[in-house]
């Protein structure tokens, strides 16, 4: 606590300090494969008072983050305090809420609130007074005796929140928590938390969350911390001064989005001078990280695009409302298409190029032909591929020829990612075909 | 002045009235002590008793002995969970541990069970002298390793495979590794480890029929019970004996069944970890009455509430191990000894093992071990084969037929529960009588019990098959031998596997029974490596058992990993219907 106090001596504005994370790095190792950078010189901290949230892509590190700091996991370097202290082991003072609420299904929601207190050793007449209390403020009055399996995807978090807020914690970690529940839920169950949170009645001092979401974080968060990915670090930091309750159609909220989804599109600045085409996919050349995506999302989104009421050039945030679509989906399908030449990415806007617009205005046959025609000149793994056939005699080539050649570059699993995302593109545009079986490519056509 | 009683208070609430459950509940728990202590005070009886009361084939006298082999079953299995809580937990925990303990336990479910028999009696008697716990507990033994090995894997596997957001939220609310094991350890692991428990049961069954009545050279074991009743109705070929006996073991399987593992599995449901609530939960009549029984849930009370207190308790170390020890420990010296250590272990044992076979045979007795093996293992694939070919179109004729396999489903379990020993001296008299070849005919005994695990995982199987893909197969008019290779064998494939694995491993088990079977003074031996570890045995001729057992060891680990384990993963991989 001293330290804290301390801290605060120098700032008289800034309130205690909870977590403070310098320079922390993430590498995973596995084999002799190349290193995987998850996070990447990142420092943050995280003050009383505040809700703080770390907006990414999947794969930006940010819940390996959240990880870090709950004392769940550990930094391959860099330090990690928490009220003054390094973390080394899941701490007191901070809770938890999963995406998948990881409740007990053998307990009754009473039972699942009451199991942190029992950790903590306190007497079962108070642990079931707190409790009562937690799932009274949370509004799960009458559920005490349900199990998990009777209740609603809103209701089990609830029963997170509760069980994450009984135990009086400093700061709240939540990893991703509405993102498992339909769009009506999750707003219900933001504004409730938010409306807890500004009457004071929630016993916390700070919530720290991750999310996907750039419409959640806006409405929730006092700062956005923007998050790139292949390595993670901190973009960006943002600071959301709106009054809550927030409006999703005012304005400022809706030019503040806008604003997110420009900055989380946009290339970083060193990379810009490279004059890299594959904007948002890591790698170049053979090394390429390639996401998997589904042709048919592929010619779906260029469609939407090309249709009423884009005509070829879309706002990213009204696509994504429009198709219902989260950032996580999104971003790959257009940055595909960025890859292919099929659209081009400015601004926060999408836009289809001419290759793109005749791509979309052909029949089935045509569209194969011209998929494939650009999958040979901007994919560099399908172009070699096809070449290796076309080279041996037999015109068969194993799938480990390419699979080991990506692991020097790249980590195993996404060296797997790749490899089935070039395969399911491969296929659709009839370029090779690929026994599952025997793993092998070939350029015979299954009668 | 206000005293506040649990008890009462809970009584006032409830509105104290015994009901009629009470009666039920009372009659079954008291009388279930009684019986308990019976059978128990037998067993610190000296071993003279034994023979002053010799057995005897009298009727009245059935029901006794059917609660002794009940409570030696009863015995194996606590024995067996404790045994599974601490192997299971050291396995999972301990990643050195691990590496020991893992493909030891693989080459112990391998090992036939009896095989274990022998070696222990003398080591048990010895341990009581003149006294029948001795013999008791080799008995004991001899179930619980029937039951222990699968039990413990299942467990094992759980621990290995709990959900990650669980173990992360146990961590992030600093749970101990006490409150760990009892609220999320155990109960994660509870639905596999029931179900497993109920399979063991079923094996168990067997071998404590086969185990009552055996003599390891000098060493004769006659404990009262329902197969040493057999035996002794065997000598004095006394068939309507036997038809008692398979009456009164008919009975005694469904009351286990009613009274232990109906309740268990309805109780268990609510561990399973799929979210939603299914409409057919499964359900007892037991377990009801124990729900509704007021007056015996105010006696239970105080067992109750201390069941659920304990797993709260922290239970925590109050120091950490200091930070030298815990530094030295992950140290990769502390590695290295222990891996040296493991070698040296193994390279001792096998030569300990080669040295006591070496002195008395030689090669080419070793060669006849392995021919012996081929028989007894053609044997068990020609024998799979046929009930392969039998039920399994019976099975999935019952499976796609709901009404039927809710009525069969439960009758082919306790078939395959029923120890199929106490039936062969039917067919042995057959085989007498007629003459025939004991080289084929005694074969088939060796499937008798088992076959149904194959033809109850089919029915499971089929009817599990989407009804989907059943309309599909349907409206393209996919019939005929398409039908049955395109369709359903690789929908039930993953189903079958599991059933044949354990079918394959209970007729090698068997096979030491089922190879040597007698009428009287009429005694038929089929050749094979069954019929020569059970020769053995009878003889107390040790280097020859521990050879046989070897030998038999090591051929059903072959046959796992060469023949089920890539059947069992190609199933898992190419044809589970998610």
């Amino acid at each position: 606590m001293s330290v804290v106090e301390m801290n605060t001596v120098h700032s008289v504005s800034e309130a205690a300090r909870l977590v403070d994370v310098a320079n922390v790095r993430q590498v995973y190792h596995k084999g002799d494969n190349a290193d995987l950078v998850v996070l990447d010189n990142v420092s943050l901290n995280i003050h009383e008072g505040e809700i703080v949230g770390l907006l990414g892509r999947s794969g930006s590190g940010k819940s390996t983050l959240l990880r870090i700091i709950a004392g769940l996991l550990h930094a391959t370097s860099g330090t990690v305090n928490w009220c003054g202290k390094p973390v080394t082991g899941p701490c007191d003072g901070l809770s938890m809420v999963f995406q998948s609420f990881a409740l007990f299904p053998w307990l009754t929601v009473l039972q699942n609130v009451e199991i942190g207190l029992e950790a903590l050793g306190i007497p079962a007449a108070e642990r079931r007074r707190r409790a009562l209390n937690a799932i009274d403020l949370i509004g799960l009055d009458g559920f005490e005796s349900a199990y998990p399996k009777e209740l609603s995807g809103g209701m089990r978090q609830r029963v997170g929140f509760a069980r994450a807020l009984v135990v009086h914690p400093r700061l709240m970690l939540m990893d991703e928590p509405f993102s498992a529940l339909d769009v009506l839920t999750a707003e219900t169950l933001r504004t409730d938390l938010i409306d807890l949170w500004i009457e004071g009645r929630l016993p916390i001092k700070s919530i720290l969350m991750v999310t996907h979401n750039i419409e959640e974080a806006v409405l929730m968060c006092d700062r956005i911390l923007i998050f790139s990915s292949n390595p993670g670090r901190v973009a960006v930091e943002l600071k959301v001064d709106l009054p809550h309750p927030r409006d999703r159609m005012d304005p400022v909220f809706r030019e503040l989005v806008d604003d997110i989804y420009a900055r989380m599109t946009q290339r970083n600045p060193a990379e810009k001078t490279e004059k890299r085409a594959n904007d948002g996919i890591p790698g170049v050349g053979l090394g390429m990280a390639l996401p998997k995506v589904s042709t048919n999302l592929l010619s779906g989104l260029m469609e939407a695009v090309a249709g009423a009421p884009f005509d070829g050039k879309a706002d990213l945030p009204d696509l994504a409302r429009i198709l219902r679509m989260e950032v996580d989906d999104l971003f790959p399908i257009v940055e595909t298409l960025q890859l292919l030449r099929m659209a081009e990415l400015e601004e926060g806007d999408v836009s289809l190029t001419e290759f793109g617009q005749r791509f979309v205005h052909s029949d089935v046959d045509q569209r194969k032909k011209l998929f494939a025609d650009h999958l040979i000149a901007y994919v560099p793994l399908a172009a070699l591929i096809r070449r290796v056939l076309d080279e041996r005699p037999t015109h068969r080539a194993p799938f480990t020829r390419f699979c080991e050649e990506l692991e020097d570059t790249m980590s195993e699993d996404r060296a797997e990612e790749t490899m089935r995302a070039v395969i399911s593109w491969g296929r659709y545009g009839e370029l090779f075909s690929y026994d599952e079986h025997t793993r092998t490519f070939s350029l015979e056509n299954p009668a | 002045m206000t005293m506040h009683h649990p008890a009462m208070a809970a009584g006032q609430r409830h509105r104290f009235a015994p009901n009629l459950w009470d009666a039920f509940a009372f009659g079954l728990i008291f009388g279930s002590l009684t019986l308990l202590l019976h059978g128990g005070q037998e067993t610190m009886a000296p071993l003279e008793a034994l023979n002053a009361t010799p057995l005897s084939l009298d009727v009245s006298m059935l029901p006794e002995y059917a609660l002794r082999t009940t409570l030696r079953m009863f015995a194996a299995i606590i024995a067996s969970l404790i045994f599974t809580f601490i192997y299971g937990a050291l396995a999972a925990k301990s990643r050195r541990a691990e590496m020991v303990l893992i493909p030891l336990l693989d080459i112990l479910q391998s090992v036939p069970v009896l095989g274990f028999l022998s070696f222990t009696v003398a080591g048990f008697m010895a341990l009581f002298p003149g006294k029948v716990m001795g013999v008791e507990l080799a008995a004991i033994f001899a179930i619980f390793t029937s039951q222990a090995w699968n039990m413990t894997f299942s467990f094992y596997q759980s621990l290995k495979t709990v959900p990650r957001d669980l173990d992360e939220a146990s961590q992030s609310f600093r749970l101990t590794g006490w409150q760990r094991f009892w609220r999320l350890e155990v109960p994660f692991s509870m639905p596999g480890l029931v179900w497993n428990t109920m399979m063991s049961m079923s094996g168990g069954w067997f071998f404590v029929v086969a185990s009552e009545a055996i003599s390891v050279g000098n060493n004769t074991i006659t404990l009262p019970g329902i197969g040493s009743y057999v035996s002794l109705a065997i000598q004095q070929q006394n068939l309507p004996a036997v038809g008692y006996a398979v009456l009164v073991m008919l009975g005694l399987i469904l009351l286990y069944d009613q009274l232990l593992f109906r309740p268990l599995v309805a109780w268990g449901d609510k561990f399973r970890m799929d979210q939603t609530a299914s409409g057919d939960a499964p359900r007892s009549w037991v377990l009801d009455m124990a729900r509704r029984a007021r007056l015996l849930q105010l006696v239970f009370a105080p067992v109750a509430k201390l069941l659920s207190v304990l797993p709260k308790q922290r239970m925590a170390l109050r120091m950490p191990a200091p930070r030298t020890l815990v530094s030295a420990w992950d140290s990769v010296w502390a590695e290295r000894l222990w891996l040296i250590a493991v070698a040296l272990g193994t390279a001792y044992a096998i030569w300990l093992i080669v040295s006591f076979i070496a002195t008395e045979l030689g090669m080419t007795e070793v060669i006849t071990t392995v021919e012996l093996g081929l028989l007894t293992m053609l044997r068990v694939v020609v024998l799979m084969v046929i009930a392969t070919v039998i039920w399994v179109p019976v099975g999935v004729w019952i499976g796609l037929r709901p009404a039927v396999a809710e009525r069969v489903q439960p009758l082919a379990q306790f078939l395959a529960a029923f120890p199929a020993n106490i039936i062969f001296p039917f067919a042995v008299v057959v085989i007498v009588k007629l003459g025939l070849n004991a080289d084929v005919w005694l074969s088939p005994l060796m499937v008798l019990g088992t076959q149904w695990y194959i033809l109850f995982n089919v029915i499971a199987g089929a009817s599990a098959f989407p009804s989907d893909l059943r309309e599909a197969a349907s409206t393209f008019r996919i019939g005929g031998w398409n039908w049955w290779f395109k369709v359903i064998i690789p929908g039930i494939f993953p189903y079958y596997v599991t059933g044949a694995i354990t079918a394959s491993g209970g007729s090698w088990n068997a096979s030491i029974v089922a190879e040597v079977a007698s009428w009287g003074e009429n005694k038929l031996t089929a050749h094979g490596l069954g019929a020569y570890i059970a020769q053995a045995t009878e003889a107390g001729d040790y280097p020859r058992i521990v050879l046989g057992i070897a030998v038999m060891s090591l051929f059903v680990i072959l046959f796992n990993r060469l023949v089920w384990r890539p059947l069992y993963a190609f199933s898992n991989r190419r044809l589970r219907i998610a």
